[in-house]
């Protein structure tokens, strides 16, 4: 019994992971309709800029300059690919952020370097046993994974006070209900995109630090987007909640299968396990556990 | 002035629902396939064949078979390369399980499993609409990856076999120009399948069901039975595309071959190439398959040294950034494009 639940525990945490990318994605598409694919690419150039920095000055000098970073690709991503593009249809969109994909992951190894980065955050990466009283020789965590789930929960806090306290919030709102009404009302839309892309760049860096310090930053960082897509639809596209609850599932589901499911049907089962976990929810509920309801008129 | 309709009358009904209508649309395209089958085999070197012409056609005909289930169904699918490798592998085991089979039987058996495997993928796209099922469809492509390279027994537990000599009724396909012709004949008769079907009672169909599926479904239209048979009819393309390009492209099968990049490339040539249009699935394909290989070319011509891993980033960079470019310049694709360039034509060289 101890082993499943640290099976599942584990799950938990590796999903605390892909909810950290899969956030990013839900802050763009709820704000502007955009499906972005460009997220893991800006996890790998956020980690990149960092981990690179970090090599010149220390850690606190060198997070503030990537935020900064990130908030200028953010202004040329505004103003260069999605200004042009206002009012095309969604699956253009998609392949415009398919194209910044390409262009980030090519140009942050270009500027940066293809090696492997190994980011270290000063914090211990070996295991620790918790809650051994309940359980006989207690259960075995990473400390890693712990931060990390500290970290998204309170980045999870700050985006739902940032959400529903400011007003740049409140304005954030109003355009994800409807782009056209809130223009009318005086939310300059172009700065509001400008606002969700920074923050979803601020949370690709943080994504990018943890999935840094667990695999070192390199190009596979990039491919975590693929992760986290399930986590996404399963979630909704439109719920910040549902990027958690949809990752912890997902991570959970898939730890399990690995464990109990993969000896029987052979390995290397978690590439497409989270996909189909995913397409079984969705035949039930077509829009993600918590994804607004698609209502269709003609 | 060259471009111009007038006087070409219709006075007959097939003369009215002719593909072609225009004169200089049929003298334009037996120009293309004059110069197809003839020209480029008087110019063209080896490499020409097995490095461009050969994987350019096969890609073609993936995009036709994607463009059939996003541009005219608006069903977006992630899954192409998945549904490659099912034709490739459904064509490989029937080489190698039924003897003395012919091998352009296979080719085609191979596209009907692939369509057997669409129509399954293709179930979720009656609940599930838009970007959710784009991201479903990645199950499909996940899921087959895995597949093809853990199941040994579709890869006959070999891990990478050889492709038998390309023999069809006797007659032998083994020098790039013979591959070029038997793929370019299988490429066109397909097209031009694929141009009357869209414009058929199925094609309308589809059409009815991307603009609107509700809609369509209040006029009569049956959902389950037009989405499933789009996801068919493009599995078949794809699958029949993915056997080529086993058997007659790479000459091996190799499961990495059709991964997620794969359907990535071809999508990125049905959007380039314009959405709802067989002119442009093949323009698209050309554009994307010719733009890595010359910025590839473009150092080497310049002599300037750069190592593999800065330009294969270079080539990232700049692929992307056209892309975005030709999207902001012509969302709607080349095909577009085209139909822009025939209306001034109509009129050129005069002003009005």
């Amino acid at each position: 019994m101890a082993f499943f639940f640290e099976v599942v525990l584990g799950g938990l945490l590796a999903g605390v992971l892909y909810s950290l990318v899969a956030l990013g994605f839900v802050l763009i598409f709820k704000a502007s309709g955009v499906f972005n694919f460009a997220q893991g690419a800006m996890v790998l150039f956020a980690a990149l800029t960092l981990v690179r920095l970090m090599g010149w000055v220390p850690f606190w000098i060198a997070f503030p300059i990537t935020c900064v970073v990130m908030i200028a690709l953010a202004f040329i991503i505004e103003r260069v690919v999605l200004r042009p593009l206002v009012n095309q249809e969604g699956i253009i969109l998609f392949m415009a952020t398919l194209g910044i994909a390409f262009f980030l992951e090519g140009f942050g190894q270009t500027v940066w370097g293809s090696d492997i980065y190994t980011l270290d955050l000063g914090i211990p990466k070996d295991p620790m046993f918790i809650l051994e009283s309940v359980f006989d020789g207690g259960l075995l965590v990473d400390k890693l994974d712990v931060f990390a789930a500290a970290v998204a929960g309170a980045l999870v806090v700050g985006l739902a006070l940032f959400f529903q306290k400011t007003k740049v919030g409140l304005a954030l709102r109003a355009v994800a209900d409807d782009h056209q009404a809130a223009q009318s009302i005086g939310v300059p839309l172009n700065y509001i995109w400008l606002v969700v892309w920074s923050a979803a760049g601020i949370v690709a860096l943080v994504a990018g630090m943890v999935w840094g310090a667990k695999l070192g930053v390199q190009f596979s960082i990039a491919l975590v987007a693929l992760k986290a897509l399930p986590v996404l639809i399963l979630g909704g596209f439109t719920s910040v909640p549902g990027a958690i609850i949809g990752g912890l599932i997902i991570g959970m589901g898939e730890k399990i299968s690995e464990v109990y499911l993969g000896p029987i049907i052979g390995g290397g089962i978690e590439n497409w396990f989270a996909y189909m976990l995913a397409l079984i929810f969705l035949l039930f509920r077509p829009q993600g556990l918590f994804g607004d309801k698609i209502i269709e008129r003609v | 002035m060259l471009y111009r309709e007038t006087g070409q009358y219709k006075t007959s009904y097939s003369a009215d629902q002719a593909m072609f209508p225009i004169l200089q649309d049929r003298v334009g395209l037996v120009l293309i396939l004059i110069v197809a089958f003839v020209g480029v085999p008087m110019v063209a070197t080896q490499y020409t064949y097995t490095g461009i012409l050969i994987p350019f056609l096969i890609l073609a005909l993936a995009a036709i078979g994607l463009n059939l289930l996003t541009g005219y169904c608006g069903q977006v699918s992630l899954g192409t390369g998945g549904f490659m490798a099912v034709g490739a592998y459904a064509a490989y085991n029937l080489v190698i399980r039924v003897p003395d089979i012919n091998i352009l039987l296979a080719i085609f058996l191979g596209g009907g499993i692939s369509a057997l495997v669409g129509v399954l993928f293709g179930l979720p796209s009656l609940r599930i609409k838009g970007f959710y099922l784009a991201v479903a469809t990645l199950a499909a492509q996940f899921f087959l990856d895995w597949l093809f390279i853990r199941i040994k027994w579709f890869s006959n537990y070999a891990p990478n076999a050889n492709a038998p000599d390309l023999v069809i009724f006797g007659v032998s396909f083994s020098s790039p120009l013979e591959r070029y012709l038997f793929v370019l004949t299988i490429v066109c008769f397909m097209a031009l399948l694929a141009k009357n079907l869209v414009r058929s009672r199925v094609g309308r169909a589809w059409m009815a069901v991307r603009d609107m599926d509700i809609a369509a479904e209040i006029i009569g239209i049956r959902l389950l039975h037009t989405k499933l048979l789009a996801f068919a009819v493009s599995s078949f393309y794809c699958g029949v595309a993915g056997a080529l390009w086993a058997f007659v492209h790479l000459g091996a099968w190799e499961p990495l071959t059709f991964d997620v990049n794969r359907s990535f490339q071809v999508l990125f040539m049905v959007i380039i190439g314009g959405l709802g249009s067989i002119l442009g699935s093949i323009l698209g394909a050309a554009f994307i398959f010719a733009i890595p290989i010359l910025i590839n070319q473009v150092p080497a011509t310049f002599g300037m040294p750069i190592s593999t891993a800065l330009a294969a980033h270079l080539e990232g960079m700049i692929f992307g950034s056209l892309i975005i470019f030709f999207l902001i310049a012509e969302p709607h694709g080349f095909a577009r494009l085209w139909q822009i360039g025939k209306e001034k034509l109509r009129l050129w060289p005069f002003p009005h």
